[in-house]
């Protein structure tokens, strides 16, 4: 276990150096100057200048590599351009709201994906097996916006449920918080649950058919528990890759829905980075997301020695 | 051997394109859905012939009306007719979505396949693609967007950086399987090259896995390019793509849904298409599943 551990850590360490390295070479080395695009087309020569220099865009880009990998180890993400503050303390003001959202998303997918996978597996060929399938399919398809733009329309607009967008006053209570972050959580976990659904019923579908489950069923053991104590078990590691991956897109996803409800989190300050061309920004929250999920992927390797005690490492 | 004889037009018909097309409209839904893929081809390519008004005509007097035998899908802000704008959209989307499917399975085959059969270089290759995988496919995308600009072209380059290292991870896993097999075990002990060994023997072999990832890059690469241009970073707002048009509603969405309706069941509808034609095309090809006489 140890040696796997090591072993994934130096796994892990490479691909965040590629990580890096993909990060620089998207804001240096494609073409386009970062400080001409930043200042917009009324700047002098002069301006340009100043700001390169200022970025340390005029040194070598072997130097400017280097230096970049450097501060990245010291966990230096630069200064903003726009918000004239560290990126560092961008990102971690801003993380609260996109965890709490994407957790909460997550939560949701989980909850809803996987029981309505399961029943559409033992139910197989039933009418709502159907009509899961159907649905699941539909909802795999759906933009995270759009779902996101009907709730506000539904639920805030025309029956004033729920509050329309936005985090609600600073200092407001966990609960009022919670009310703003219902629906962009749900816009934000549909595609996930659809997804797990899908990936729920193959895994069991897969397991009901083993020998050992008709033993259980031939044994006489009620089918609940043939089916939560025996089949489920051994669905469970292909279900919680499946929700692994989602959880990536979940932090993609997050991006989208906190433009549209206007969620102060992230995502937000990701978007609006890059319509303000704002480098340092953009390079910070690439580095910090892809981190948490390359962490969010090794936690998910160590589950599977929890849920499956045939793992070895 | 001649009482087993076919007739020559049955010789003729049972090609393998001919059998998997066969295969694959025995299900209903998939040949619905194949029918609402080619209709949205035959829009886009006839879009200029097919619109009913110009996608930029501005028609202030006849700002925000709703549905009508006029205008079928209402008219936006601008007056401009929305179902024009729907069919040019479907211009831009699936040329997006056909062009990311053509640059990611290039670079992708390429790269899974010299990742596969090139032992040396499958450790490198693998680490870049799982460097790249660790990020967000928006994320990626819209990052790449900032850096690169804003045209077609950008977007297709970036939606193409995103989806390549998933094609390469098939296309990896299935020549894996495949070098394994006495048939490329022949080739090589015959004095076969390593680039004929890939080119005549891996290749066509790979085609199944690759034709239904295709599919399915080509629906997430739909998506995708939707949230861009949702947020902003794709296509220019003056090309109607269905991305932008919903982000242009947004503010009007309370007296005018219809603005947000139309071009989101475009999405879903040609986003569900493509996934139910991949599904299709993956038990179709599966040969577990064959079950055709």
């Amino acid at each position: 276990m140890t040696h796997y551990l090591l072993r994934r850590l130096a796994g892990m360490i490479v691909v965040m150096f590629l990580v890096a390295t993909i990060v620089f070479v998207i804001s240096h080395v494609i073409p386009g100057d970062p400080a001409a695009v930043m200042l917009g087309p009324a700047a002098t020569a002069a301006d340009i200048a100043a700001l390169r220099a200022r970025l340390g865009l005029d040194a070598p880009l072997s130097v400017q590599y280097v230096e970049f990998l450097h501060s990245v180890l010291r966990l230096r993400l630069g200064e903003s351009i726009f918000l004239g503050r560290s990126v560092t303390e961008a990102l971690a003001e801003r993380a609260p709201l996109t965890l709490q959202l994407t957790v909460l998303a997550a939560g949701l997918a989980v909850l809803i994906g996987v029981p309505v996978g399961v029943l559409s597996a033992v139910k197989r060929g039933s009418l709502l097996d159907q009509a899961v399938t159907a649905i699941s399919m539909a909802a795999a398809s759906l933009p995270s916006f759009w779902i996101g733009l009907t709730l506000i329309e539904y639920f805030a607009v025309h029956w004033h449920l729920l509050p329309v967008a936005g985090y609600g006053p600073p200092g407001a209570g966990f609960v009022v918080h919670l009310t703003y972050l219902i629906m962009p959580a749900i816009a934000l976990g549909i595609p996930s649950s659809a997804l797990i659904v899908r990936f729920t019923r193959t895994s069991m579908l897969d397991v009901l058919q083993e020998d050992y489950v008709r033993t259980a069923r031939a044994k006489g053991l009620a089918p609940r528990t043939v089916i939560f104590k025996h089949a489920f078990r051994n669905a469970r590691t292909s279900v919680l890759t499946v929700v692994g991956l989602t959880v990536a897109g979940l932090l993609g996803g997050a991006i989208v829905t906190e433009t549209v409800f206007a969620l102060p989190g992230v995502g937000n300050l990701v978007v609006s980075a890059v319509l303000r061309r704002d480098y340092p920004v953009i390079q910070g929250a690439l580095l910090v997301i892809s981190g948490v999920y390359v962490l969010i992927n090794l936690g998910i390797d160590l589950l599977y020695a929890v849920l499956d005690p045939r793992v070895r490492y | 051997m001649s009482d087993v004889a076919l007739p020559a037009a049955a010789v003729r018909r049972a090609s393998p394109g001919w059998l998997l097309l066969r295969r694959l409209v025995r299900r209903r839904l998939v040949l619905i859905s194949l029918v609402i893929l080619l209709a949205a081809i035959v829009v886009a390519v006839a879009a200029p012939w097919i619109a009913p008004y110009s996608p930029r005509k501005m028609d202030i007097a006849h700002r925000l009306w709703p549905p009508s035998w006029a205008h079928w899908f209402g008219t936006d802000e601008f007056g401009r007719d929305e179902l024009s704008r729907c069919i040019y959209g479907a211009r831009l989307s699936l040329s997006v979505g056909s062009l990311v499917v053509l640059v990611s399975l290039a670079c992708g085959t390429l790269l899974g396949v010299v990742s596969g059969y090139v032992r040396r270089l499958d450790g490198v290759l693998m680490r870049v693609t799982d460097a790249l995988m660790a990020f967000p496919d928006i994320l990626l995308a819209i990052a790449l967007m900032a850096a690169l600009g804003a045209s077609l072209t950008d977007v297709v380059i970036a939606l193409g950086t995103v989806y390549t290292p998933r094609v390469a991870r098939v296309a990896r896993g299935a020549t894996l399987v495949l070098r394994e097999l006495q048939f490329i075990e022949a080739a090589e002990a015959l004095g076969a090259s390593g680039r004929r060994v890939i080119g005549v023997h891996l290749l066509p072999n790979l085609l199944s896995p690759l034709l239904v990832q295709g599919t399915f890059v080509f629906a997430f690469s739909i998506l995708t390019e939707a949230a861009l241009s949702f947020l902003g970073a794709g296509v220019p707002p003056t090309s109607p793509s269905w991305g932008n048009m919903i982000a242009g509603a947004q503010e009007y969405m309370q007296g005018a849904a219809w603005l947000i309706l139309a071009p989101g069941l475009c999405i879903v509808f040609t986003v569900l298409s493509l996934q139910m034609v991949g599904d299709g095309l993956r038990d179709a090809l599966d040969p577990r599943l064959r079950r055709l006489t």
